[in-house]
């Protein structure tokens, strides 16, 4: 969400953001999923004006809109930390220490897998496979996939 | 002379071991010494224990170094790699490998072997044969080199292909659709992505010969958000396809059209399912679709689909091309052809290995796949991904065929093979399984969405030995809960991972006190 006492010229420039990130998208195959995926990408996360607008131009429901938010787990309502952490948590890279990796970083980072820390500084979310099984465990710091890594190596990163 | 070319894999696992840094590496190294060379973003060849894995070419054969560091590049220049010269991590020439060695490779005969985006790689090595003699066949001709190929569903199901190309060609619409399901969701599978990043040309050829093969003008890839390199390369294949009239309105001179696209996911595993998948295809909330109707007759926006995963669109160009036959005499029993095993988790040779159905599954773990990682005892295996079962040692005797693995209780799936070592904690794994069911479910039905919930609690119930008994009844009643009310294979498989970690590993499932007390 917006801060609420960002300016109103704050405010109109996000909107015009969203606009432009979802218009393109109109009429295409799945192009509100597209759009909403733009719209992240512009703004770090989908902003609730969101579902007004996106309504508006997809000709649909707010309702339905909110509901294709809430589904996909890639859409956050939120901003996220200065670094963005998705550890794979899945079954092959169980087998070769993920949990002990996601205990590491929620110790080193003092953040709750799924959330961000209080100095925002960093972002952890769990993500079932990211295709690289062979090499496991894996994760991928802002946006870069790493596999076979460890705690310190994800904190090497993130502090690089 | 030519410029040396040196091959470093583009794809994933390779990137995400340091490949990037080892072709600047490269580059400048050779910069400095001053010779010339030209890099090729390969494929993989899915030897992933020795990514990131350099070649060169002496001689008309490929040798190989790996795994490379940016550190290894000046000494391997010392070491004249490029013309041969042996470097402590040469692996000499790489179709000798005994690894590739063995393989029989239909569908990735090409990955890592070329450049995954050049048209002219792509025919030098047979790419096009197949959609070239599709093009002069009729439809029925099309769908009756599939069904004699024996071809099933490489997704998960195992569903024979030709059936549902027959339906798909039978059916009367305006517009018909090839979706190629590339959501690949299952832990210790990479197969897909692989193929997707090393050959995509395959791909759009595959999806090329079903749009002829049932009529279809319009296809699109449902691929998810979670590989980004592979939605790069996809898109750049198919513009490559475009220039070479793969692609378009008049595909190879046939007078069919036949345009393509990539599509996008946003992170559910639900999404895999086929009905679930177009859905979200149309820009709406992955919910599963009950069928009947059959996605066959009424599928992307009510229109007959063809919903194929990767890996069965990879296997008809080979059909096309060398006959339906001849695909037919790999493998054994009605699992025909190949399949691209994939090995993961905690196993020493992690990668992916191409050979006939009928394999031992032991074979492909401990020949192939070199044992656990870590080198202690084995202990489970999971096969088919999540919503497949755990399976112990004395199980491994056991051929990869799709009947013979039904029949004890298991699936070929996906083909995906992850390896745990006796560190691993079958009750957990099965609470885990419950996890991701409840945390994946598209909510449609009871028995999923909070019989997943329940079922962790029951099993958290177990692990602290409260009402054991009792609760051990209550998990055994939801499990069948489950697969007798759920509306799809999320729900009504989710119980498979449970019910064989808890009969091959009973032990497992003592109370935590208990369990400690022993040790
Ligand atoms: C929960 C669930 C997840 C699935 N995920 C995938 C997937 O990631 N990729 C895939 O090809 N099929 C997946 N399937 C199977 C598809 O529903 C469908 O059977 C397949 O796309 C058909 O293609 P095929 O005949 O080539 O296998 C999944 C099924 C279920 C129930
Ligand atoms: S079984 Fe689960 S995932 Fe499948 S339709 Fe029902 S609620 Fe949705
Ligand atoms: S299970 Fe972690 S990358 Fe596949």
């Amino acid at each position: 969400m917006l801060d609420l006492d960002a300016s109103l010229g704050e405010r109109l420039g996000m909107e015009k953001i969203i606009e432009e990130a979802l218009s393109g998208h109109v009429g295409e195959t799945g192009g509100l999923i597209t759009g909403l995926r733009h719209v992240q990408e512009r703004c770090g996360f989908v902003p609730g004006e969101t579902v007004r607008i996106a309504a508006e131009l997809f000709n649909i429901s707010q309702a339905e809109v909110r509901g294709v938010i809430s589904f996909y787990a890639d859409f956050r309502d939120a901003k996220p930390g200065q670094h963005h952490v998705r550890l794979c948590v899945a079954e092959a890279c169980q087998s070769v220490g993920a949990r002990a990796i996601e205990a590491d970083l929620q110790d080193r980072f003092a953040v709750k897998m799924g959330e961000t820390d209080a100095a925002e500084f960093i972002t952890i979310e769990p993500v079932y496979c990211l295709g690289l099984c062979s090499c496991a465990p894996a994760a991928e710091v802002d946006g870069k996939l790493i596999a076979r890594v460890d705690g310190q190596r994800i904190a090497d990163e993130v502090s690089s | 002379m030519s410029k040396q070319r040196v091959y470093v894999p583009l794809d994933s696992a390779a990137v995400a071991l340091g490949a990037d840094d080892v072709v600047d590496a490269i580059l400048a190294e050779a910069h400095s010494r001053k010779v010339e060379i030209e890099i090729v973003r390969n494929g993989s060849r899915g030897m992933h224990w020795l990514e990131p894995f350099v070649e060169v070419e002496v001689d008309g054969k490929r040798l190989g170094f790996g795994p490379i560091e940016a550190a290894d590049v000046s000494s391997m220049f010392d070491a004249d790699f490029l013309n041969g010269g042996t470097h402590e991590k040469s692996v000499g020439f790489v179709d000798d490998h005994p690894f590739m060695a063995d393989q029989q490779r239909l569908t990735f005969a090409r990955c890592g072997q070329t450049d995954p985006l050049s048209f002219e790689d792509y025919i030098a090595n047979g790419g096009v044969e197949g959609a070239r003699k599709a093009s002069g066949k009729s439809q029925e001709e099309i769908v009756t080199e599939i069904k004699t190929s024996g071809l099933r569903g490489r997704g998960g199901a195992g569903f024979p292909a030709g059936i549902k190309w027959d339906t798909v060609q039978g059916a009367s619409g305006d517009q018909k659709y090839i979706v190629c399901n590339a959501d690949e969701g299952d832990s210790g599978t990479f197969a897909d992505r692989m193929i997707m990043e090393g050959d995509p040309l395959l791909l759009i050829e595959g999806m090329v010969i079903a749009g002829l093969g049932v009529g279809a003008t319009k296809g699109y890839i449902y691929l998810r958000s979670e590989y980004p390199i592979a939605g790069r390369i996809l898109n750049e294949a198919i513009e490559v396809a475009k220039a070479n009239n793969l692609l378009g309105d008049d595909v190879l001179g046939s007078g069919k059209a036949f345009e393509l696209s990539v599509f996008i996911g946003a992170g559910a595993y639900i999404c895999g399912e086929e009905t679930s998948l177009l859905e979200s295809l149309e820009g709406k909330r992955g919910l599963v679709r009950a069928k009947p109707p059959l996605p066959a007759l009424e599928g992307l926006f009510g229109k007959p689909t063809l919903v194929h995963n990767v890996l069965s669109l990879c296997a008809v160009p080979w059909i096309l091309a060398n006959g339906g036959d001849a695909y037919a005499q790999y493998g054994q029993g009605r699992s025909k052809g190949t399949l691209a095993f994939q090995f993961a988790g905690n196993i020493k040779q992690g990668g992916l290995f191409e050979t006939a159905f009928g394999v031992k599954l032991g074979d492909l773990i401990n020949k192939y796949g070199g044992g656990t990682r870590s080198g202690r005892a084995f202990k489970a295996v999971q096969i088919g991904g999540p919503l497949g079962a755990y399976l112990p040692e004395a199980m491994l005797e056991l051929p990869m065929d799709y009947e013979v693995m039904a029949q004890n209780g298991a699936g070929v799936g996906h083909g995906g093979i992850v390896v745990f070592d006796d560190t691993a904690d079958l009750m957990a794994q099965a609470r885990y399984a419950f996890e991701f069911c409840a945390e994946e479910s598209c909510g449609k039905c009871t028995p999923c969405r909070v019989g997943a919930v329940r079922g962790e609690e029951v099993i958290d119930k177990l692990a602290a030995g409260t009402n054991y008994d009792e609760n051990m009844v209550l998990l055994e009643d939801l499990c069948e809960l489950m697969v007798d009310g759920s509306l799809c294979a999320m729900g009504g498989m989710t119980p498979i991972p449970v019910t064989s970690a808890l009969k091959h590993f009973p032990d497992d499932f003592a109370p935590r006190h208990v369990r400690e007390a022993a040790e």
